[in-house]
């Protein structure tokens, strides 16, 4: 309790990844269900960063991965939210279920 | 419980919190502020780990860029007065179900996984290593995965600029 370990900081990103989760899981929305990704990805960096500062402190492969991953991230939002647009201008709709042209 | 230990408890309630507002509440605007908040917390969170220049890189790029680009496409695609629809009953309690599962599950293995930390050293992350490391053909370099990443960028900014085009129909 006196001293923050690497474990207490796993649980937190183990929360935000399982928040996130249920957020991908309730929502219809396509921009909320990408705010719910980011937030999964959010996670995945806080664990990134933590292995490193407590495992491998000499080394700097994880504060890489992090940086990597959100570039990739912006990558992906960019292109989502342009899909959305495009959806939204055919389907005047960016719920998932209106979007199933591609289902059959 | 020492300053350091108080302010981590105060950052990670602050973060899950926000987190948890931002997926549950029915206005899609407010969702978007939560999420803000969350990502500031997280900004936060890599300040008191001490690698200051990842906490700079998500402040630009996610509470500068994205968050800002979802609030536009908020703005062009909603009524974001409106409140969105409850999600189904069932639906909210088997997610919630399993999300309960899986937290507890993946906790009870941190818990009894047992990490070795390495205290001996000290933790400081240079930006002139990053710099250095990012751009070395060296071994640990990773100048390749930079250029990879690179391209990606151009790749992903080309593609939303083909896909969220307005066709112009010739009808004449």
């Amino acid at each position: 309790m006196n001293e923050i370990t690497i474990t207490h900081i796993l649980f937190v990103s183990t929360a935000l990844f399982f928040i996130g989760m249920y957020g991908l899981f309730t929502r219809r929305n396509m921009i909320t269900m990408l705010m719910a990704v980011e937030l999964i990805l959010n996670s995945v960096n806080i664990n990134f960063v933590a292995f490193n500062k407590y495992l491998y402190p000499g080394k700097l492969d994880g504060v890489f991965f992090a940086i990597f991953v959100i570039t990739i991230a912006a990558a992906e939002a960019a292109v989502a939210i342009a899909i959305i647009i495009n959806l939204y201008r055919s389907h005047h709709s960016i719920d998932v279920g209106d979007a199933s042209e591609l289902k059959y | 419980m020492n300053a350091s230990v108080i302010i981590f408890y105060i950052i990670s309630a602050f973060i899950l919190g926000a987190a948890l507002f931002a997926v549950t509440t029915r206005k899609i605007f407010r969702a978007a502020i939560f999420l803000l908040f969350s990502l500031i917390g997280i900004a936060a969170l890599y300040f008191w780990m001490q690698v200051e220049f990842v906490a700079a890189v998500q402040i630009i790029i996610y509470v500068g860029g994205i968050v800002v680009l979802i609030i536009f496409s908020i703005f062009l695609t909603q009524k974001s007065g409106n409140e969105m629809p409850k999600p189904l009953r069932t639906r909210a309690i088997f997610s919630g179900l399993a999300v309960i599962f899986g937290f507890a599950f993946t906790s009870n293995l941190i818990r009894e996984y047992g990490f070795k930390e390495i205290s001996t050293q000290p933790f400081e992350v240079k930006v002139s290593d990053i710099g250095t490391q990012m751009l070395s053909t060296a071994e640990h370099g990773f100048v390749l995965p930079f250029e990879v990443v690179s391209i990606l960028l151009l790749a992903a900014m080309i593609g939303c600029i083909v896909i969220a085009m307005k066709v112009k129909h010739e009808e004449k």
